[in-house]
């Protein structure tokens, strides 16, 4: 990837992507480059004054075999980052509806008043960001190189149970340091096809019998196929659910979602429900507003739907509320 | 706050754990299951920080069936709680601490049941009954007062529902869904 090789970025010790350790070394031009490599000590840039352009992992305990320099202090931010977000999605009876504002914050700065939070990462996928957005951005850009890898080498696309279990995994290093992103995975996962067992759970471990048992005894209830919603956080949580709502805005969208939500709503009714919430959302937080990005995916796929400016919304509002009181006033 | 109580009897041990998974002040799930199943006659639950319950709960229980693979017989209760405290302890002064308070419920053939008491900072005790969380605070008491080791299944559940009584009713905010697991034969309630 482009974005890859700009940072320099080598996979040196499998921390990251150690799926890439377990694939043969005649396949892939990637793994050449690990057996060529020696540690050279950071490299700096001569022009951009000495800026570090290795992409070092903070240091874990199971690094023992050397010592990075002193890169786990974190760096100062020079500003505060942008954190403020009404981010939502829901599962019904036509699929999964994704919702989220466009604004980025940075402290009392609206940074940009466009920006997307919902972004698709394969046809069945759509991945809604919230907490840091360099981070996010990042790490949706990572999360859709590594399912597309993953696609090509093993001819079958990986559900979204192993997508979030995969994200959750590569996040795990980062705990503790200040990588923030909340990530709501959205899609479809199709019926498996010709592939019988059930590759996310046992990622090291391939076997029949009881990890097999074990792991459908904890989730015997969550259907191979159909709609999905996993929640991931960089803290390392992961939840599947059927509604989430995540960012500052969250229990102001909470309030609208727990109240209209039903399985039955048709398509029009939930994604206006969604609408409402992120508007009521947006009203009352100061780091949520602008615009509203909406994503309905079904199994066809996901469709988006034209960016919507909620000032349009609140003058609706407003003149539904006008006019309720002039009706209330003559009937009076 | 998130609560686990386990109580042991003379053939069984009886464990239950709440149901929702919170992120700050708002209840993100309300049927997230915290047990983890470490073989036929092994239950571990998991409470404590976001990310590390789940990720050091399913490294136990895929070492634990890793054992049975390569071994062909299953570890009994004693020996999955020392190997788990082993694991806790080793990450304890590492820079990546689990920060995760543990009960594990099983049943030994020969021994009979056992309830193992585990905290983040490592520490193990085999004990009659067992309780995580601020609710801990508010039913050890009621388990001391009523718990005999000679309990039947049917009082255990009484006690149970004594101690589940009182942290709803006492409990600031959450709304509780406890989900029982009864080990010896394990199925759900």
């Amino acid at each position: 990837m482009a974005l890859e090789d700009i940072c320099r970025f080598k996979d040196r010790h499998h921390k990251w992507f150690p799926f890439s350790s377990l694939e043969d070394t005649d396949t892939s031009l990637y793994m050449m480059d690990y057996f060529n490599l020696r540690w050279r000590g950071l490299r700096t840039s001569e022009k951009n004054s000495a800026i570090p352009l290795d992409f070092f992992t903070p240091p874990s305990a199971n690094s023992a075999s050397f010592c990075l320099p002193n890169h786990s202090t974190t760096v100062r931010r020079p500003f505060p980052l942008s954190h403020g977000t009404t981010t939502l999605g829901f599962i019904f009876q036509g699929g999964v509806i994704a919702a989220a504002d466009t604004r980025a914050s940075a402290g009392g700065l609206v940074a940009c008043p466009a920006v997307h939070k919902i972004t698709p990462i394969h046809s069945h996928l759509v991945v809604t960001s919230s907490g840091s957005g360099a981070d996010c951005m990042l790490w949706e850009r990572i999360l859709t190189r590594e399912i597309r890898l993953y696609q090509l080498r093993h001819r079958r696309r990986l559900s979204i149970r192993g997508t979030a279990k995969l994200l959750s995994f590569m996040l795990h290093p980062f705990k503790g340091t200040e990588v923030c992103v909340a990530l709501t995975l959205c899609g479809w996962d199709k019926e498996a096809g010709d592939c019988a067992k059930d590759l996310e759970d046992s990622y090291f471990m391939s076997d029949e019998s009881s990890s097999a048992d074990v792991t459908r005894i904890t989730d015997s209830t969550s259907p191979k196929s159909g709609p999905k919603l996993i929640y991931v956080c960089s803290d390392g949580a992961r939840l599947q659910g059927d509604i989430f709502s995540v960012g500052s805005g969250s229990p102001y969208a909470y309030g609208v979602l727990d109240g209209g939500l039903k399985w039955s709503l048709s398509k029009d009714e939930a994604i206006s429900l969604a609408r409402e919430a992120v508007f009521r959302a947006t009203h009352r937080d100061a780091y949520s507003g602008n615009n509203v990005d909406l994503f309905h995916i079904t199994a066809q796929g996901w469709s988006q739907r034209k960016r919507e400016d909620l000032k349009e919304e609140y003058y609706r509002d407003m003149e539904k509320r006008s006019k309720d009181r002039r009706g209330k006033i003559k009937r009076e | 706050m998130e609560y686990l109580i386990g109580i042991q009897g003379q053939d069984f041990v009886l464990v239950a754990a709440d149901n929702v998974a919170a992120s700050s002040i708002i209840q993100m799930k309300h049927d997230y299951d915290k047990m983890f199943k470490l073989s036929e006659k092994i239950l571990l639950l998991c409470v404590g920080e976001a990310g590390d319950t789940v990720q050091f709960a399913e490294y136990i229980q895929k070492n634990v069936q890793l054992y049975k693979m390569r071994n062909g017989y299953e570890l009994s209760p004693a020996a999955a709680a020392n190997f788990t405290r082993k694991n806790l302890a080793d990450y304890l002064r590492s820079r990546t601490p689990y920060h995760v308070n543990l009960l594990l419920a099983g049943y030994d053939d020969s021994d009979g049941p056992g309830l193992y008491y585990m905290d983040y900072l490592s520490s193990l005790a085999k004990a009659p009954f067992a309780a995580h969380g601020y609710g801990a605070f508010l039913t050890l008491s009621i388990l001391d007062r009523y718990y005999r080791p000679d309990l039947t299944r049917d009082e255990a559940m009484d006690l149970l529902k004594k101690c589940i009584e009182e942290v709803s009713s006492a409990s600031i905010s959450r709304r509780f869904h406890l989900h029982y697991l009864h080990l010896f034969n394990l199925f759900h309630l």
